[in-house]
């Protein structure tokens, strides 16, 4: 399953890292950001609960990049 | 501006006011450096803070961290050294103004090719027992009527049930000649409508409609990274913790060594040098020109009428020496039309005429086009009597002649003698008799696209080494083609699957670094579309499998966006290439110039905001492709 959510991050090598911390989340299938639409698509692996996987993924973006935001 | 932006510009403005003006402030020792904190902390405590957390995350590589270093070691080579702090408020004003002027940058350019693209209807007036009502898009059923007044926008795609108008297709396809609709026509949503009321009856719900397919198709578009991005990004990823470790080693080797020799270490100058390593180490010029660049080429390709589906799409295209072309509906209209009319007792009016007249009701396309060359066919002639022979022609009884049309094979039924004709016909030959006399005969063919020749020179120009057709067509017919367009290879006879067989052949014997792109209708050439290196289908707005298979959609069906693709793809590339030398370029110079001794903070200030300003307004130029 895909979504797209809307995030708000200001510098390319942010969402560069943003990027790598969603993929390494636990459910997430991959993950890209794109900074020019600043849109995050998850492909989430199957039986995973969005919700709860945005949740974790949202943490570890703060993580490397506390300026970021992405709206759920 | 944002609200975030205009805070910062302020910041900016204040900073550099208080540090120029402390500058002719005489005092001394630690009252000049609480003096020169003041401008400093304005401009630098997001900063700080947020090096404070990259520490606390365990992320200590970024570029506040390093930024937040290299200043604070500023102001303490300031305070054991010659009390000047001008050079920490200057480095972090100046890496200031250059995120203030990206962020700025990007945002403008990202609101730009928005606009371009806006193409998005906010309401659809529905209709409801008499009345219209503004609807959401969105929730407009299948079958419902919509009524579109002059100078909106189609929102979703539909039949007219009644009305007639021109209609402005410029958005979607970047052609400005406007296109007449009446009663019967299908239009497709994203089209402005220009002269009359028109009543749609809608055939697809928003989301299927051609405008959201058109948004979708370009939003996601960056979001395939090209092999110039990944790269960017992997670079990113190691340049920072070798510049910052070369920085470490930079400070603290050479004076050890030199100590090892008994020399003076002086820690003083390698430390500020180690520091001015740190200034150059942020590789954002890099990592926002790139993206930067393909999503500005994507954006200005849309305009022209190219749907590019990914940046990897307009890197391969910009490698295509090999242009692969489906004939039918790509170089040739994939329309019948009459080419030739040879009479032999009668003059071509009246052949045109009478074959026109029996033809009346026949739905063939051979008969839609020969009436189509003989546009007063209802005239007061008297027709009767029409039978259809499957195979063969048709015969019907025009003011009292029997008069047959068709084959050699009708032609004999009708008692007639097929004479010779002088020519050499490619297409297909309607032979026409009267009373059993043979009259003569029409040739019907395919046409060639008016603009197909010139796109064929085109192409060479922009760097096409090779341009090969295929169709399912009669050698003669495919020869005959070719020839007139100056096509390299043909090979005809071909049914689709070998269409597919052909092009991995041709896969298999093209140079490493070249490319081989297929362009099809996307009529039953899915297949194909998927296979070639790059898929492009053309004046595909209608077929769903195409604009899936595909990767490159041309809008309209003019061969000639084939090779302004290629163009505009080209210039993207050559762009992305400036970028990443430039960049890299001088952070090396500066960096091997830093290390020497020979620049200091502010030339590395200077060297990476400017790189990164000129790489961002460089970018830029690729969304301007409207002249290619």
């Amino acid at each position: 399953m895909k979504k797209t959510y809307k995030i708000d991050v200001d510098c390319a090598n942010c969402a560069n890292k943003m990027e790598n911390a969603a993929k390494n989340t636990a459910g997430v299938k991959d993950a890209a950001v794109n900074f020019m639409m600043l849109k995050m698509i998850v492909e989430f692996e199957d039986g995973a609960d969005p919700k709860e996987v945005m949740q974790r993924v949202l943490k570890s973006c703060k993580k490397v990049e506390s300026d970021c935001e992405i709206f759920l | 501006m944002n609200r975030k932006q205009k805070k910062n510009l302020i910041r900016i403005i204040a900073a550099s006011v208080l540090m120029v003006a402390f500058i002719f402030v005489p005092v001394s020792g630690i009252w000049r450096l609480l003096l020169f904190l003041v401008p400093y902390l304005i401009v630098g405590y997001d900063i700080l803070l947020k090096a404070v957390r990259g520490i606390i995350n365990l992320q200590p590589f970024d570029e506040c961290f390093l930024m937040a270093v290299a200043t604070i070691g500023a102001i303490i080579v300031g305070l054991v050294g010659d009390g000047d702090y001008v050079e920490s408020d200057a480095v972090m004003l100046f890496y200031q103004i250059g995120e203030w002027f990206q962020s700025y940058a990007v945002g403008r350019s990202r609101k730009n090719i928005s606009e371009l693209m806006d193409i998005r209807p906010d309401h659809a007036n529905v209709e409801k027992d008499g009345a219209t009502e503004e609807t959401d898009p969105d929730e407009v059923a299948i079958g419902s009527v919509i009524v579109v007044r002059p100078g909106e926008r189609i929102p979703i795609d539909g039949v007219i049930i009644e009305g007639e108008s021109a209609l402005n297709t410029a958005a979607l396809t970047g052609e400005s000649l406007p296109r007449d609709v009446m009663t019967g026509d299908e239009v497709i949503s994203g089209c402005v409508n220009m002269t009359g009321v028109l009543r749609i009856r809608t055939t697809k719900e928003f989301g299927d409609s051609t405008v959201s397919r058109i948004l979708d198709l370009v939003e996601n578009a960056s979001s395939r990274k090209s092999r110039s991005e990944n790269f960017i990004s992997k670079f990113a990823r190691y340049y920072t913790p070798i510049v910052v470790f070369s920085a470490v080693a930079l400070a603290v080797i050479p004076p050890l060594m030199i100590m090892l020799f008994g020399g003076a270490a002086r820690w003083g100058v390698w430390i500020y040098r180690a520091l001015t390593f740190l200034v150059i180490s942020c590789p954002c010029a890099l990592v926002i020109s790139i993206p930067l660049s393909f999503f500005a080429g994507i954006g200005g390709a849309s305009r022209e009428g190219v749907l590019v589906k990914g940046s990897n799409c307009l890197e391969a295209l910009s490698k295509t020496r090999t242009v692969v072309f489906d004939k039918t509906g790509t170089l040739t209209k994939g329309v019948f039309e009459v080419v030739a009319v040879h009479p032999d007792k009668v003059d071509e009016n009246t052949l045109l005429h009478l074959a026109a007249h029996v033809e009346r009701y026949s739905s063939h396309p051979i008969a839609i086009s020969l009436r189509a060359a003989y546009p007063d066919e209802a005239d007061g002639c008297e027709i009767t009597d029409v039978k259809e022979k499957a195979g063969h022609g048709v015969t019907a009884m025009v003011n009292g002649d029997a008069v047959a049309v068709g084959n050699t094979a009708m032609m004999k039924a009708a008692g007639a003698v097929v004479e010779k004709c002088p020519h050499d016909h490619a297409g297909t030959v309607i032979h026409i008799a009267r009373n059993g006399e043979y009259l003569g005969h029409i040739e019907i063919s395919d046409v060639v696209k008016p603009t197909a020749a010139q796109a064929i020179v085109q192409l060479r120009r922009s760097g096409v080494k090779k341009t090969v057709m295929l169709t399912g067509d009669s050698e003669a017919a495919a020869r005959k083609a070719a020839s007139e367009l100056d096509i390299d290879e043909v090979y005809s006879g071909l049914l689709p699957e070998d269409k597919v067989n052909k092009v991995e052949e041709l896969l298999k014997a093209q140079g490493s670094r070249e490319l081989t792109a297929f362009v099809g209708d996307g009529i039953n050439d899915a297949p194909v579309l998927t296979r070639a290196d790059i898929g492009i289908a053309m004046g595909a707005l209608g077929s769903d499998a195409a604009i899936e298979a595909a990767d490159i959609v041309l809008m309209d069906d003019d061969p000639m966006k084939i090779s302004k693709a290629i163009r505009i793809a080209g210039k993207c590339m050559s762009i992305v290439k400036e970028n990443i030398w430039l960049s890299i370029g001088v952070k090396a110079v500066c960096l091997i110039l830093g290390a020497l001794g020979f620049a200091n903070m502010w030339t590395a200030i200077f060297a990476d905001v400017g790189v990164m300003m000129i790489a961002v307004l460089n970018s830029i130029r690729a969304l301007f492709v409207r002249k290619l």
